[in-house]
């Protein structure tokens, strides 16, 4: 439905921009990257590392519930209103990526920090199923 | 406000651009003149560069560095950059995924023969690094008063 809506908008964003090139807003509402992650576990809990370059923390949205872990941001990067682009790698300013979760991560205690561009989470086990060393008694 | 940055408006350049890579991915190798300089999509970092009539301005999409570390440098209009990128060496992790880049990088881009090597400026913020070079003087376009 969102992108029908997104696919009818397109031609007079496309007409805009051959019109003036800079400051229109021919944007591509449907473009979302998913940006690069690295996954790991150790006893205690999963951590994620996200690269987000031009994110800061008030663009960034982590939200987590029992099944999933949706990390959303927009990056902000000042740049002068007359500007053209002459070659874009990155073609959005938009990232998204979804993770599911499993029930024995405790949802309600992710944590999240971001540096450079940068995103880390941590999400914990439950403590009731961290791995326990089971001691071997002898008699 | 950076919409036109990303979008990549940038007319017949760009059209050229997708055209290139659409034959590459066809042909399994470029079938266009490329520049001389120029790296493989999906190179770390991406970048992104904007024009302005003062400026040509360059963002490397390059998060998690040491702004220390990072080396630019301009020889002949040929800017460089260069640095590395390791993640913390942890021993008792499993890993399920590793889809960021790790190691050294290494980029150049031509500027245009218009601008000038020694003022131009470097800054990194939010994982962006960002290079202007300014343009000189003669080469913006020139508004001339009718008498």
């Amino acid at each position: 439905m969102a992108n029908k809506q997104e696919v009818a908008r397109r031609p007079s964003g496309d007409a805009q921009a051959k019109g003036q090139g800079q400051l229109t807003q021919k944007q591509e509402p449907s473009l979302v990257l998913a940006p690069p992650a690295d996954i790991f576990e150790n006893g205690d809990g999963i951590g994620i590392v996200i690269d987000m370059p031009g994110v800061t923390k008030d663009r960034l949205t982590v939200k987590s519930d029992r099944n999933e872990l949706v990390i959303e941001g927009e990056a902000s990067i000042d740049m002068p209103s007359a500007m053209q682009s002459a070659y874009a790698e990155v073609r959005s300013a938009r990232y998204r990526r979804t993770f599911v979760l499993t029930n024995e991560l405790d949802a309600d205690s992710v944590e999240a920090s971001m540096k450079d561009g940068v995103l880390s989470i941590r999400i914990p086990k439950r403590a009731e199923l961290k791995p326990r060393q089971i001691e071997i008694q002898t008699t | 406000m950076f919409g036109s940055q990303f979008s990549g408006n940038g007319g017949l350049f760009q059209e050229f651009r997708s055209l290139e890579r659409e034959m590459g991915e066809l042909l399994g190798r470029w079938a266009w003149p490329l520049g001389i300089r120029s790296a493989a999509p999906g190179t770390f970092p991406p970048m992104n560069i904007g024009v302005t009539p003062d400026k040509i301005e360059v963002f490397f999409f390059a998060p998690g560095l040491e702004p220390k570390s990072i080396d630019v440098s301009v020889q002949q209009n040929v800017l460089t950059i260069a640095g590395e990128r390791q993640a913390p060496a942890q021993d008792d992790l499993t890993w399920y995924r590793k889809e960021r880049f790790e190691g050294s990088f290494h980029r150049v881009i031509s500027l245009p023969e218009d601008v000038e090597p020694d003022r131009i400026q470097a800054r990194y913020r939010d994982g962006v690094l960002y290079v202007a070079a300014e343009r000189s003087e003669s080469a913006k376009p020139r508004q001339i008063q009718i008498n």
